[in-house]
């Protein structure tokens, strides 16, 4: 008995030791946040306001007819949508030639990953003078108005340079996960195929990609979730420019509450963005797994 | 006949990627070719190569964005979020796996399903609450919320590792008369290296990179990482692109030279994090 009750209380001694820092940590800077975050969208708190009252559901009302707000989702919607299906078909593209025994292969791969270690700020100025001043100065020689005038100051063609620059910046990243599918596929099933006759694409097709599956939900669950939260490359290449074209979700959300000062409100948002990139994360993530087969 | 058909194959796929990894590249080249250049030089023709090498605007830019300043801060919060971050989740991590309490599957699952929230879901609440605690404006905050953001996955990884060592050993340092902590730092910790490893490189990148929580966070210039230096300095000297070219290579020469010495194990734990 008095064994019992030395041992409950050196393991919550245990607990405390163990446990403490990780968990104080956790609670403080995301839990109690989060909570109070949820709270938030109940009232109509303003940082420069001493008092505030509850408003029930209207800040979500709200966000559903701020048309500025629903065209800049669409954007960010489209902007995903394409940055998501041209990033992984170039990475799958480099991967699939990256690992046909080509010489030098590591070394080639190492030089397409280089993005990858660089923030978006930084990559943002470098794409930046590249779009204002070497793509212009092509334009120029060639003689080929389109490319005479910076992408950055067109509506259309800014947005178009985000995604480049977001295909250029994942692709290796992605490019490293499904290399390590083809890695991962079984020589046995590869020689079994060949045997049964299957070549070149109808192999690519019938009997890699199949098996690649995996690969294909970790790399579409990261473009998809980090495109809904592209931030700092939004910043530094467009800075949402010309005329608010380019402003993102994130960036919107940004400017309501910092900038505005609207804090309930952008929170609003920042709920209803969540919601929607955890949906079609998971719905994704279903979709594709209807594909999986067992090698 | 077949052996010539897959020869030529295999030339044009590796001229083609040569192509494609030079033009891949060329950012990168035309950014250091042009940061020894002068403006106009630069504006009338990006592509020409320098036709002397002067170092004056990498001087104007080191100094314009206090660079040492900048990677001194940098380092300083990069170095102890990233020790913090990996002590606490592993002693988390180990205590989860070792203890099956009801308490401690809640917990575990609490850290897992938090992964999914985004940064920015948090941010707004974040700069509300310590911003009225008067605790913004300050790196020792910053570092508490590094370390506070990096469990979750940190704990997730560890436990996935910890849950495959064998009990025994730790069993035997027990009899020995270790208490657990001692246990924990003499027997467990060594054995974690690999995935240490793993969330050591992801950790430094994501803390070296990272741009929208300092920037809610250190406001004084005197604070500033070094992409809150670069922004500002970008920002504030908008007209001069040659300097800026030079400020671009500063910020990034730290990160090159780190890939290139450990380029395997960054490429291997950048994946194996993705992974799972």
């Amino acid at each position: 008995m008095k064994k019992a009750i030395r041992k409950k209380r050196n393991d919550v001694g245990a607990f405390f030791v163990f446990m403490s820092p990780s968990l104080f940590a956790f609670i403080c800077v995301l839990i109690i946040p989060m909570l109070y975050g949820f709270y938030l969208t109940f009232t109509d708190y303003r940082p420069i306001a001493d008092t505030y009252s509850f408003v029930g559901l209207s800040n979500y009302k709200a966000v559903f007819t701020d048309k500025e707000f629903i065209g800049q989702f669409m954007k960010t919607l489209g902007y995903v949508f394409f940055s998501t299906i041209f990033s992984n078909a170039v990475a799958f593209m480099l991967a699939y030639i990256l690992t046909s025994g080509l010489r030098a292969q590591n070394f080639l791969r190492a030089g397409f990953f280089t993005p990858n270690l660089i923030g978006g700020i930084i990559l943002g100025y470098i794409w930046k003078f590249i779009f204002a001043n070497v793509v212009t100065n092509i334009g120029k020689r060639l003689n080929y108005g389109p490319l005479m005038t910076s992408f950055l100051t067109h509506p259309d063609r800014a947005i178009l340079a985000m995604i480049i620059v977001t295909v250029w910046q994942y692709a290796g990243y992605f490019m490293m996960i499904y290399i390590a599918g083809f890695v991962g596929i079984p020589r046995d099933v590869i020689e079994a195929a060949e045997i049964d006759g299957a070549t070149g694409i109808k192999k690519l097709f019938r009997v890699t990609i199949p098996l690649m599956v995996p690969s294909f939900i970790i790399c579409f669950f990261i473009s998809i979730s980090r495109g809904f939260m592209a931030y700092d490359l939004n910043l530094a290449l467009t800075d949402g420019d010309p005329y608010g074209s380019t402003r993102l979700a994130s960036m919107h959300i940004y400017q309501k509450a910092f900038q505005a000062n609207q804090y309930a409100a952008g929170q609003a948002e920042a709920i209803i963005l969540f919601i929607v990139v955890a949906v079609v994360s998971v719905t994704q993530v279903m979709l594709t797994k209807r594909f999986e087969v067992e090698s | 006949m077949i052996g010539k058909k897959n020869r030529i194959l295999r030339l044009v796929k590796t001229v083609f990627i040569i192509i494609l990894l030079i033009l891949f590249n060329l950012p990168f080249f035309l950014m250091v070719n042009n940061s020894f250049k002068t403006t106009q030089q630069f504006v009338d023709d990006p592509f020409a190569l320098p036709k002397s090498i002067s170092f004056k605007n990498y001087i104007d830019a080191f100094k314009k964005m206090s660079f040492l300043r900048g990677l001194g801060n940098s380092f300083v919060i990069m170095t102890i979020s990233v020790f913090l971050i990996i002590v606490s989740s592993s002693m988390a991590a180990y205590f989860l796996v070792r203890n099956k309490w009801r308490l401690n599957k809640i917990l575990y699952a609490v850290y897992v399903a938090s992964m999914i929230v985004p940064f920015q879901a948090i941010m707004i609440p974040l700069v509300s609450i310590y911003g009225k605690l008067k605790l913004l404006n300050n790196k020792w905050i910053l570092i508490f919320m590094y370390m506070g953001f990096g469990q979750a996955f940190a704990v997730f990884i560890f436990h996935g590792f910890i849950k495959s060592i064998p009990l025994e050993m730790e069993e035997a340092a027990l009899i020995d008369g270790c208490n657990r902590i001692k246990t924990f730092f003499l027997i467990v910790l060594p054995l974690l290296k690999p995935v240490i490893v793993t969330i050591l490189i992801l950790d430094v990148l994501w803390i070296w990179n990272d741009y929208l929580l300092p920037s809610l966070i250190l406001l004084s210039p005197s604070e500033r990482t070094l992409p809150l230096s670069t922004y500002s300095f970008f920002t504030s000297y908008s007209v001069d692109y040659a300097p800026l070219m030079a400020g671009l290579v500063l910020t990034i020469i730290p990160v090159v030279v780190a890939y290139i010495f450990c380029q395997k194990q960054i490429v291997k734990g950048v994946v194996q994090g993705a992974i799972k």
